[in-house]
Formats: C-alpha cells, sequence, structure tokens
C-alpha cells in the first residue's frame, strides 16, 4: 500500500508585511509554521475563526502566494517556484463566492473551457465542445445550457459552474474555500453530494475549508483546528468533534449551534472571552493564551508543538 | 380578550421592479405575544427580511406594503402617519440587522449614537442619556464602557459592533425587537456570545423577540415558536419541537433531511431537488410544488390552506388534508 500522503506541508510561513509607519514594516503572521498532510482520496477538513489563516494557507500550499518558508510535497516531490506550473494541472482550487470568482461575460462554456484552453487538452473543437459537456453532465448541470451566461444561473448552479471548471483539468487534489457557505441549505446539500460522488468517482483529494463546523464534520476524514495562524488540534474528524482536547476546540465545538431544541437546551456552552488579538501582535508563546483558562507561566514563554495525545490525535498544549 | 402585542395580518409587500413585480410577501399572517421568542427561518429570498422592513416600515424603493395589516398593541401601524410611526420605530419596536454598519454612523462615536436614539424616544437629560449609554453598554458587555463612548465604530471589532447596536436598539426598552440575521456574519464562538446575550437581555428586560434566520441551529438555540417561510409564506408553524421532531410539511421535511448530523454519522445527505422560486412567477398551486417529490395534481391547481395538525402546530400542505380525510373515511367505515 501506498503510504505517502499526496500532499505533504511542513513548517508553512505565509507572513504579509504590512506598512506600520514610514519606513517600517511588521510581518502579519498570517500563516506561522503549520504542518499537515492530506492522504490520497482523503478529505482534511480546516477550521477556525475568520482570519486564522485557513484561506491564506490553502492559497500558499497552492503556491498561489509565495511561500514565506517551509516545504510542499506533492506525490513525494518538493514543489517549487520553477516547477509550480507541471503541478497546476494536479492541484486546483474551488471559490467560496460563486458569483465573484466567475467572469458574467463568459459562457458557460468559455468558464469550464477555459482551464482546457491554458493546458492545451484538446486537439480539436468538437473534442473540446465534448469534454465540457462531459463536465457538466458530472457536476449536475444541464448541458444543453453551455451557451448561457455565469449570471443567469442560480447560486448553487455558479458553484457547480467552479466545480466543473476545477475538475477540467483531472486534478488529483482540490483546494476548496468555503464552498457551499454562501448557499442555502436545501442547495449546500446538493452541492456537498457532488463533492462526495466526484471523490468517489475520480478519487480525488480535498482541503476542505469552511465555518460551519457540521457541514465540515460530514465531509472529512480527520480535521485540523486553526488559530491565529497556528494548527492547534488535528484528529480524525469524529474525535475532534466529539471528544476536543485543546482548550480553543473546546470552546468552538460546545458554540456550534445545534439544530435539535432538546439537545440545544441540555447543552452548556463554553464561552470564548474577549476578541482574537491581533496576527500584527502575536501573543508570546501560546497564541491562546490570552483567552486561555488553563494558561500558565510556561505557556507566555514556549510555544507547544503539537504532539500525540492520542493515536492518531495531535494537540499543541502545555497541558495536555 | 386580552389585546395582542403583535398581530401581522394577510400581509401582502411587492416591489414593483422593471422586470415586473417581485412577491416577495403573499398573504402572511401571525401573532406575537409578550415575552415570546418566535423564530422565522427560511431560504434565502424567502421574504423574511422584508417582513421585518414591512413592519418596520422601512422597505426602500419600490417596495410596498399592498395589503394587510400590522397590528401593534390593537393599533394599524400600517396606516398611521409616518410621525407616529417615527415614536414607535426605535422605540417600542426596535430592529438589529445582520451588518451593524446598517444602523451604525461610521462618523459618529457610539456614546453619541445611543445617546440620540434615547434623548429622540424619552425625557431625559442629556448627562442622562449618557449615563445609560455606558449602562446598556455594559449590559451588552462592553468592557471599559466610559473609555468605549468615544470611539467610533470602525474602531471595533465585529462582535463588539453587533453588541454596541444591540445596545442601540434595546436603549429605549422596546416591548419587541426583531433581529434579522444578527449572527450570520458572525464567528461560532462570538455567535455563541451575542445569542447567549440577547437570551440573557429577553430574560432581564421581557421584551419579545422576532428572531429571522436560515441557520436551523441557531432557531433550535433561540425560539419557543417557529414560523418556516417559503415564497412569502407561511408553509408551517408551531412550537420548537413540534417543527423539529414532527416536520409537517414536505418543504420543512426537505429542510430537516438536507443538514448533516449533528452526531457525525456521514450519512449521505438528502437534498432539495430543484431551484428556489421565482417571485416574478409564482406558481398557481402550492409555492413548493415544482421541488416536491410527493406533489399531487390538487397540488398544482390550489394552494393548500394551513390546517391544524396539533393544537400548537399547523402546516399548509396538501398532504396533511388527505390525511384527515383518510383517518374521516376510515372512522366512517369502522362505524
Ligand atoms: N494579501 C494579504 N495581505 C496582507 N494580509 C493578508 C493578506 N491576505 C490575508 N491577510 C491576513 O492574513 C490573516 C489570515 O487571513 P485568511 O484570509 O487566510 O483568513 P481565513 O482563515 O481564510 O478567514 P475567513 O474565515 O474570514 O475566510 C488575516 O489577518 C488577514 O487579514
Ligand atoms: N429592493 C428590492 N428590489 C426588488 N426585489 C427585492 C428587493 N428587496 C427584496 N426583494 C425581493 O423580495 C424577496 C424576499 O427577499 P428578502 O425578504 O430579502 O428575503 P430573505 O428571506 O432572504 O430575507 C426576494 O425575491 C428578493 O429578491
Ligand atoms: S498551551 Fe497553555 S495557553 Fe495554550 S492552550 Fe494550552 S494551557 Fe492554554
Ligand atoms: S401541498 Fe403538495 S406540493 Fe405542496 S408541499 Fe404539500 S404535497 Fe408537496
Ligand atoms: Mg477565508
Ligand atoms: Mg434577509
Amino acid at each position: 500500500m501506498n503510504t505517502q500522503p499526496l500532499v505533504d506541508v511542513r513548517h508553512l510561513k505565509q507572513y504579509f508585511p504590512i506598512r506600520t509607519g514610514f519606513f517600517t514594516t511588521t510581518p502579519l503572521k498570517a500563516v506561522d509554521d503549520i504542518s499537515f498532510h492530506v492522504n490520497e482520496e482523503e478529505t482534511l477538513g480546516l477550521v477556525g475563526e475568520s482570519g486564522c489563516g485557513k484561506t491564506t494557507a490553502g492559497r500558499t500550499l497552492l503556491h498561489l502566494y509565495k511561500p514565506t518558508s517551509g516545504e510542499i510535497y506533492f506525490d513525494g516531490n518538493l514543489i517549487t517556484e520553477k516547477n509550480i506550473k507541471n503541478y497546476r494541472k494536479e492541484m486546483q482550487i474551488v471559490f467560496q463566492d460563486p458569483y465573484s470568482s466567475l467572469d458574467p461575460r463568459m459562457t458557460v462554456a468559455d468558464i469550464i473551457g477555459e482551464p482546457l484552453d491554458i493546458h492545451h487538452l484538446y486537439s480539436s473543437r468538437s473534442e473540446r465542445t465534448d469534454r465540457v459537456r462531459e463536465l457538466m453532465d458530472l457536476v449536475g448541470l444541464n448541458s444543453e445550457q453551455a451557451n448561457r451566461y455565469a449570471h443567469e444561473f442560480s447560486g448553487g448552479q455558479r458553484q457547480r459552474i467552479g466545480i466543473a471548471r476545477a475538475l477540467a483539468v483531472d486534478p488529483r487534489f482540490i483546494v476548496c474555500d468555503e464552498p457551499v457557505s454562501a448557499l442555502d441549505v436545501s442547495i449546500q446539500a446538493q452541492i456537498i453530494n457532488t463533492f462526495e460522488d466526484l471523490q468517489k468517482k475520480l478519487n480525488i483529494a480535498y482541503l476542505f475549508i469552511a465555518h460551519d463546523l457540521l457541514v465540515v464534520r460530514h465531509m472529512s476524514n480527520r480535521i485540523a483546528v486553526m488559530y491565529l495562524g497556528r494548527i492547534v488540534e488535528t484528529a480524525d474528524a469524529d474525535e475532534v468533534s466529539d471528544h476536543p482536547l485543546h482548550p480553543y476546540t473546546v470552546s468552538l465545538m460546545s458554540a456550534v449551534p445545534v439544530p435539535d431544541p432538546k439537545l440545544a437546551r441540555s447543552r452548556h456552552r463554553i464561552p470564548l472571552e474577549g476578541d482574537v488579538p491581533s496576527p500584527l501582535n502575536m501573543p508570546t508563546g501560546c497564541a491562546f493564551r490570552t483567552r486561555c483558562r488553563y494558561a500558565t507561566e510556561k505557556c507566555a514563554q514556549e510555544r507547544p508543538e503539537l504532539k500525540e495525545a492520542a493515536p492518531g490525535h495531535f494537540v499543541a498544549c502545555w497541558n495536555i | 380578550m386580552t389585546e395582542r402585542l403583535l398581530e401581522v395580518k394577510d400581509l401582502h409587500t411587492s416591489f414593483f421592479t422593471d422586470a415586473g413585480e417581485v412577491k416577495a410577501v403573499n398573504g402572511l399572517s401571525f401573532n406575537l405575544d409578550e415575552g415570546e421568542v418566535l423564530g422565522i427561518v427560511g431560504e434565502s429570498g424567502s421574504g423574511k427580511s422584508v417582513t421585518a422592513y414591512s413592519i418596520m416600515r422601512i422597505l426602500t424603493d419600490p417596495g410596498t406594503i399592498k395589503s394587510g395589516q400590522v397590528l401593534y398593541k390593537g393599533r394599524d401601524i400600517v396606516s398611521i402617519p409616518e410621525k407616529e410611526m417615527r415614536k414607535i420605530r426605535g422605540a417600542k419596536i426596535s430592529i438589529i440587522f445582520q451588518d451593524p454598519m446598517t444602523s451604525l454612523n461610521p462618523t459618529y462615536t457610539i456614546g453619541n449614537q445611543i445617546e440620540e436614539a434615547i434623548l429622540l424616544h424619552t425625557k431625559r437629560s442629556k448627562k442622562e442619556a449618557r449615563e445609560r449609554a455606558i449602562e446598556m453598554l455594559n449590559l451588552v458587555g462592553v468592557n471599559e464602557p466610559e473609555k468605549r463612548v468615544k470611539q467610533y465604530p470602525h474602531e471595533l471589532s465585529g462582535g463588539m459592533r453587533q453588541r454596541v447596536m444591540i445596545a442601540m436598539a434595546l436603549a429605549c426598552e422596546p416591548d419587541i425587537l426583531i433581529a434579522d440575521e444578527p449572527t450570520t456574519a458572525l464567528d461560532v464562538t462570538i455567535q455563541a456570545q451575542i445569542l447567549e446575550l440577547m437570551q440573557k437581555l429577553q430574560k432581564e428586560m421581557g421584551m419579545a423577540i422576532i428572531m429571522i434566520t436560515h441557520d436551523l441551529g441557531v432557531i433550535a438555540d433561540m425560539c419557543n415558536t417557529i414560523i418556516v417561510m417559503y415564497g412569502g409564506r407561511a408553509c408551517e408553524r408551531g412550537t420548537a419541537d413540534e417543527i423539529f421532531y414532527n416536520p409537517c410539511h414536505e418543504y420543512t421535511k426537505g429542510l430537516m433531511r438536507s443538514i448533516p448530523s449533528i452526531v457525525g454519522k456521514h450519512e449521505r445527505l438528502i437534498p432539495i431537488s430543484g431551484t428556489p422560486i421565482d417571485q416574478l412567477n409564482l406558481p398557481k398551486g402550492c409555492y413548493f410544488a415544482p421541488r416536491c417529490d410527493n406533489a399531487m395534481k390538487i397540488c398544482m391547481e390550489a394552494q393548500p390552506d394551513e390546517i391544524w395538525v396539533t393544537p400548537e402546530h399547523s402546516a399548509a400542505c396538501w398532504m396533511n388534508v388527505k390525511k384527515v380525510y383518510e383517518e374521516a373515511g376510515k372512522e366512517k367505515a369502522k362505524s
């Protein structure tokens, strides 16, 4: 069996230089030394509060942003600025907002066909047309409508267009950045099923970013929880949800509103006080310590690394 | 009979656009009692916000209340002069929005804005208004309120702005707070703080809340009673437990099936097929019929009336009418 992960990210950093004075810039540590892997045909969920670095992590891993430091391996090969173009076909991205990520003046056939053009993936016009139609069928769009404009489609349909476009080049890995967040639950369920069907059919691995924890749990094999640019916990999806260990994850999970009135009445939340600190001004040591009820002296001095607290369950906390 | 706090009767609100009449609310009726927390849930475009704006009379052009009544303590506020409405809006009935910047002015300090609301509606002096503003900020959990009153909205975080907006909405102790997706833009942890705050304030101040959201989790957490809207109509209403554990309209059933399990069963979701309705061309029969797997012939032809399925639960679906007939038939056969 092949045990090598499909995507392996090691010590990835993404610092954005922010001007803080006339001559001074301060690094905004959007992603601050994270490591994770995604296995073939697996879904890794990435969760955390707004601004914690999920999108940045996904984009940096695809070299859409040049990493500040760290390594990304695809299929065991180190990806560099020079060779990334060879891997563009293997790794794709689907965005949150189906409205703004599609050009309203392009027809669906053009939007889905564009990556085919870029990568020269057809030999005749008719082959291109066939491929576009095939992709539309695959994601549940009516291929009769290939010549319509994106703005003529509903939110859910536009999201399908975005997925078809990502699939055009036969990727093995897709970063899904909040792909269902803008959709109503009934449509959301359609798109989630589409992602799942495609994974089975085409053996694709996903990095699935979303803020709806029930959706992420449903979709993912494993989940990684981010806080302020760092991964604080990672384990099997059910394990993270039912038995979170990191104090931040514990609060996060207790805050999820559950669509079940009786359960909602019997549960109690473990509230988080205060706000997330600015990534321009990271706390020393553990990034969570300013809001952590268990913080000790040591938490201010040294950054906790991820360590295996239970089989397959990794936590970055001095008290675990 | 005691007077109802709020009665919405057969409300019809439309937008007369270039493309035609967008029928946003199509005959909605509901009651709200003192201290009740009523949830309105439905997909985007189902008319939740337009209902709220109609009650507050803050519809923007080309939106118009075509017909219907909104009775506040027995008095129809749809037809009263705007001058009269201003005494109610923000004082007796307040609203908070998804985006706090809708209510907050970026060029004034938050203290100024809360004071202004107080001065407009009460006989307090300027000094008393400032004290009340600080008291309100304290109440909604904004730390160091004496300092905060001097800050501008952009200097605060999203969750903090939401608190300030709540403080402003509640400063005059309204009888009714309408919350239109108040936590949709917030992170779950901040959302939990705001929901907790609203529950606490509701208990302390006793106002009624209309909680508008598309999030079934938020509804389950907050509300005693629920209205499910589809196409600008109530398709089902009842206690939270009835709606969640015994849904009787095909749309509500579909909604419940399409959310992922909270215990992580990873079972395949069962989505509602089709696309949301087009309010420019409403179907003749049941609005949900084009997407309903169980639609019958009559569903395409006539709109179902709401019928009671239990004393605290009603639904507008022909299925329930059919059931009533079948049961009556069985009774008859027995006798
Ligand atoms: N191009 C950029 N230049 C400077 N700062 C940036 C840039 N992109 C992101 N950031 C900052 O990096 C941090 C992480 O942002 P990111 O978009 O990755 O968050 P996120 O977890 O995806 O949040 P959300 O849930 O809101 O999408 C934030 O503080 C953000 O403001
Ligand atoms: N300013 C407007 N002009 C035209 N149509 C509008 C306007 N505002 C709302 N609508 C329409 O009214 C219907 C109900 O909208 P709304 O109440 O905002 O839905 P929601 O339930 O998501 O709050 C939708 O079809 C929407 O497109
Ligand atoms: S390392 Fe310390 S501050 Fe950080 S989560 Fe653990 S106990 Fe809290
Ligand atoms: S009335 Fe008919 S179409 Fe409408 S929800 Fe009920 S069964 Fe379906
Ligand atoms: Mg993001
Ligand atoms: Mg709305």
